[in-house]
């Protein structure tokens, strides 16, 4: 196990320098001159010069690189050529936010698609299967913000059960914050569940027709022993890969909700600081959620050594 | 729908003596109902989209305050918007703007995976290490943020946002088509055209890229399904096709301002977007299914 998770970390080395790469590059599809762009519309010739020689727009390209990114090991990504607030106190205040987002939309997916998926899979052809796989294509299908605007629209405007938008803190108000997370993260989680169950009930088909399941059945086990112990533990393996994949999609899908539902997290203001052309805030979100979702695949990586023992010797 | 659908059965899969490729493909792609439904409406919204000024009851931008909100009626089928502006002739205006968006970004992606993916498929060594390499640290940053990173630091428009979402979607291509080329450069056809002689590139060219095309049309299918979502997505964030023009992204996002008062609004942009994104899956779905490798019949 130790080793197949140090083996994985040291692949992951250059992957995370080319992350970084594409982060410190996009400053390089800037139109024209970036010190111009950065600087904004309104800058003056001298802010302009100033702005030229902090990103040391005027060195090698290598040496800008190598300047970033030890800043940004430091915990320095740069400020905001608008507000002047740096970029890493905003990603920091604003994290939190995003997370508890993503939190409840991944624990709403996995509660919804895994059981949704094992029943489908288990009654393979059955009316209950039927609907469900019928649900799950739509669910795939209809985009994260028409749902979201369905459900701010319904519940949150029209039945007034939840609020519509906004957010509260967790340490303000624990009750309030679920509240206000509980549509937008059911969007987001419509779509999430809808993928892992079909992960889900390809993997149950798939593992229940083996011959240790139908030797266990007909050993005259229960139901639950079979499906629990026999099959649910197999057919777990691409369901994990499916929910590593579902966080990174989450994560993106997380902006436009995030958007809709006016929730201050690093999605929503990544909108804005496109709108602004806030390259150094744009350069930052994308090294921090690359990276994030590239120690999510080194997970679960690793969890497949839990799952499948043959693959801690491979 | 491929992951769970069974495989696809042994009288499906049977290859009939003297049937030509795409004979056999017309055969098993007829029997999949709803990929040809799909098919179908996929032809009607694109008719609908090249034929737009023919068809359209109204100019799509012309306004007309007194009919602000207009019901559907004899005059406004869909009924208008806050500018009394036709739903129809704006949703008819619109296909024009999400299928040609969307062919835009499916055409950089394919320019930029397919060649990439083949090579290193094919040659192997020190570039597909490295391309392959450069395909993950792409995959490992969520689509959304990174073609919203490059549309904010491009610029927002409708050009920007699908190159940038060509790029974001190049990286998958070029795995299936990597993926592809791995498979069949083994076979023993490969070695006996190198044997006698045919030069790599002529090599991938005239035998690996026929071979590759059956997934690759599949991804496309799928491409075009991301694409127009991904338009929708970014319009609908006022990043992509500019007001007064409209895509469904655009009206969706109009729409979405006067939800509480005229939430009937949202209905026609949103599933014109739905359905078309449905069609694309359910296309490659089938596409997948017909085009799959023959099992002879023994």
């Amino acid at each position: 196990m130790l080793r197949l998770a140090a083996r994985r970390l040291l692949k992951v080395v250059p992957l995370l320098l080319l992350v970084s790469v594409i982060a410190f590059g996009l400053l390089s599809m800037v139109p024209g001159d970036p010190a111009v762009q950065i600087a904004g519309e309104f800058a003056t010739e001298e802010q302009i010069a100033e702005v030229r020689s902090d990103l040391g727009l005027d060195r090698p390209w290598i040496v800008q690189y190598g300047d970033w990114l030890g800043n940004a090991i430091q915990g320095d990504l740069g400020t905001s050529p608008f507000s002047g607030v740096s970029v890493s106190t905003q990603i920091w205040q604003r994290l939190p936010t995003t997370l508890s987002l993503l939190g409840w939309a991944l624990a709403l997916s996995v509660l919804i698609g895994i059981p949704a998926g094992t029943i489908a899979g288990w009654r393979q052809g059955s009316v209950v299967d039927r609907v469900l796989t019928m649900g799950t294509s739509v669910g795939v299908a209809i985009p994260v913000f028409v749902s979201a605007l369905v459900l701010a629209l319904v519940v949150g405007l029209k039945l007034s059960w939840l609020p519509a938008t906004g957010y509260v803190g967790f340490s303000e108000s624990p009750v309030d914050w679920a509240r206000h997370l509980f549509l937008p993260a059911v969007a987001l989680a419509l779509t999430g569940a809808a993928e892992i169950a079909r992960q889900t009930r390809a993997g149950i088909i798939q593992v229940k027709n083996e011959d240790y399941v139908r030797t266990a059945k007909a050993s005259g086990l229960m139901t639950r022993q079979v499906l629990g112990r026999h099959t649910l533990k197999n057919a777990m393996i691409p369901v994990v890969t499916v929910v590593g994949l579902q966080i990174s999609r989450l994560f993106g899908l997380s902006v436009l909700v995030e958007q809709i539902f006016n929730i201050p997290g690093i999605g929503s203001r990544l909108v804005t600081a496109v709108f602004e052309n806030d390259v150094p805030y744009i350069q930052g979100t994308v090294l921090l959620v690359g990276i994030a979702i590239v120690a999510v695949n080194v997970a679960v990586d690793v969890s497949y050594g839990y799952f499948n023992p043959r693959v801690r010797a491979a | 729908m491929s992951i769970v659908d069974a495989p696809i059965g042994a009288t499906a899969a049977v290859v009939l003596p003297g049937e030509s490729r795409r004979a056999r493909f017309w055969r098993r792609f007829k029997r999949q109902r709803a990929a040809m439904v799909a098919a179908g409406f996929l032809i009607v919204v694109a008719l609908a989209a090249i034929f737009a000024p023919l068809i359209a009851p109204k100019d799509p931008i012309e306004q007309s305050l007194s009919d602000s909100f207009a019901n559907p009626s004899s005059d406004y089928w869909l009924g208008a918007d806050r500018l009394g502006r036709d739903t129809l002739s704006r949703l008819i205006y619109g296909a024009r703007y999400s299928l040609l968006a969307a062919a835009q970004a499916v055409a950089v992606a394919v320019v930029l995976g397919v060649p990439l993916g083949l090579l290193a498929g094919f040659a192997r060594g020190w570039f597909d290490s490295v391309a392959s390499l450069v395909a993950d640290a792409v995959l490992s940053i969520p689509a959304i943020i990174l073609a919203l990173a490059i549309v904010g630091v491009l610029g927002p428009n409708l050009t920007n946002a699908m190159i940038a979402i060509g790029i974001v979607y190049a990286p998958r291509l070029f795995r299936v088509v990597r993926g592809a080329a791995i498979s069949v450069r083994e076979e023993t056809y490969i070695d006996a055209a190198r044997a006698s002689g045919v030069g790599t590139l002529r090599i991938a060219r005239g035998h690996v890229l026929p071979n590759v095309m059956s997934p690759l049309i599949v991804q496309i299918s799928l491409a075009l399904g991301f694409a127009v979502l991904a338009e929708a997505a970014v319009s609908f964030l006022g990043l992509g096709v500019q007001p007064p023009d409209a895509s469904w992204g655009v009206m969706l996002g109009q729409a979405t301002a006067q939800l509480e008062d005229h939430p009937v609004l949202v209905l026609a942009p949103g599933i014109a977007i739905v359905l078309t994104v449905l069609a694309f899956n359910v296309l490659g779905d089938g596409l997948n299914d017909s085009l799959g490798r023959e099992i002879r019949e023994a």
